[in-house]
């Protein structure tokens, strides 16, 4: 048995919601570069200088890469050796996101109740997602996620008789409805099988995969690779202003699913796809 | 092609604006966004007086992040637009000529801006740092107690921006 004090939790999610707000990871850095060597017209070029010197002012330390500074998505997976002490585990995540907003001027981005409306103030709580593991670490991702993007997102409960085509037609088709309201380039995330709740957990892990990357089924890496192009064919392009650009990763997450079902799920993120991990 | 306007906006200055044109506005704009326009409505509807001038005005869908001690604004990028699209035709009634937001809006929204010369720029979404850097001052006017969400009168100083949506109607998300 490891002990580990809830504290810890708390600095740690603190850091990285700070963190995950003002820097971007190189993988999605190297991607949007890449992206922007291939744009023809000079709207789309100039809207990836803007993210570009966008991010380099992030970098400084303060100004968050976007206003919204998102929910706070946490995905913890604790060893089944530990054993948290000095309180809550739930309410220590949600300390960590409180100081986090608070001490990192991030905004105010949760409302209590979604008819009522009234600010939460520190943008707790947080959407908190545990899975328990061997062993007597605790490893913590943070992924601050917003809404203009989580808004464009889609679940559908296809028959097992609508295949791969049906599937790709639904994930292609969301991405077209999204249009220019998610930020393009966007990262697809996309979940297939298990069933209606488990589908769109996975979609949002599909975000957390580092862009390059690929599934290591190769089936769903091609599918990966179709999906992609039949996105950036769409010519939304990066704003929605036209070009090559729409998307800049498809990551996949499958699982076991029913004899009767084939849920799909489709979780967009904007082109400011942040998080951050730490091992505890 | 590429425009600087500068406060006081009218329609004939906003005339000349083309659809992926890209403008450098300078002067004060509002900031209002999803609860802000429905209580903007809500007070048209009682027949009370806006919090601020709206004839020739300029709105921005936006909440910030707070601004750190010494500067004048947090990150202040654009939110989307098609959330405002049901309030949008009133205000344009009232003498609202340009919006700033991003991504699409309804046929409404376009039909209304249209007949009455009102245009809409994108600013690029999640560049809300970079935009930041053009804010010099920005001062709560209205509804302080939506945080986030309140109305800001905000000065920008050449901030950056594309016509989505011209007074003759094209429309840079059609196609």
């Amino acid at each position: 048995m490891r002990e580990i004090k809830v504290e810890q939790v708390s600095d740690a999610i603190r850091k990285m919601f700070i963190e995950a707000n003002h820097f971007l990871g190189d993988d999605v850095k190297d991607c949007l570069k890449a992206c922007a060597g291939r744009e023809e017209s000079e709207l789309a070029k100039s809207v990836f200088e803007s993210i570009e010197k966008n991010i380099e002012i992030a970098e400084e330390g303060v100004f968050p890469l976007c206003q919204d500074t998102g929910m706070a998505c946490i995905f913890m997976e604790i060893g089944q050796e530990v054993h948290f002490t000095g309180g809550e585990l739930y309410e220590a995540v949600n300390e960590g996101v409180r100081q986090g907003c608070l001490e990192g001027y991030l905004r105010q981005t949760i409302v209590e109740d979604p008819f009522r409306r009234k600010n939460t103030g520190d943008s707790t709580p947080a959407d908190i997602n545990i899975e328990i593991v061997p062993g007597d670490k605790v490893k913590i991702v943070l992924a601050p996620k917003g809404f203009g993007s989580e808004n464009m997102s889609r679940i559908a409960m296809l028959p097992p008789a609508a295949g791969v085509e049906g599937a790709e037609d639904f994930i292609v088709d969301a991405v077209r409805q999204a249009g220019g309201n998610p930020c393009p380039p966007i990262i697809v995330g996309v979940g297939v099988g298990g069933n209606f709740n488990k589908v769109a957990l996975m979609a949002k892990k599909a975000l957390l995969r580092p862009v390059g990357s690929h599934n290591e089924d190769s089936f769903y890496a091609e599918m990966e690779e179709r999906l992609l192009e039949k996105i950036n064919a769409l010519g939304i392009g990066p704003q929605g202003f036209g070009g090559k650009t729409t998307a800049l990763a498809v990551n996949i997450i499958s699982a076991p699913t029913h004899i009767a079902g084939m849920p799909v799920a489709v979780n967009i993120n904007c082109h400011v796809s942040r998080h951050r991990e730490v091992i505890l | 092609m590429q425009h600087v306007i500068t406060e006081p906006y009218t329609k004939e200055k906003f005339s000349k604006l083309r659809t992926g044109d890209t403008v450098l506005l300078t002067g004060t704009i509002y900031a209002a966004r999803d609860t802000a326009h429905r209580k903007l409505t809500e007070m048209l509807e009682r027949g009370e007086e806006l919090p601020f001038d709206i004839e020739n005005s300029v709105i921005y869908y936006m909440g910030p992040t707070p601004a750190k001690p010494g500067y004048p604004s947090g990150s202040a990028g654009p939110t989307t637009s098609y959330r405002m699209d049901g309030f949008t035709p009133r205000l344009i009634k009232e003498g609202l000529i340009g919006m700033i937001g991003k991504g699409p809006r309804s046929d409404e929204v376009k039909q209304s801006a249209t007949a009455m010369g009102a245009v809409y720029f994108a600013a690029i979404g999640g560049a809300a740092a970079l935009i930041a850097q053009s804010i010099r001052s920005s001062e709560i006017v209205a509804f302080e107690e939506l945080g986030t969400e309140a109305v800001r009168e905000i000065q920008v100083e050449k901030m950056p921006l594309v016509v989505a949506l011209d007074s003759e109607g094209n429309d840079i998300y059609a196609g």
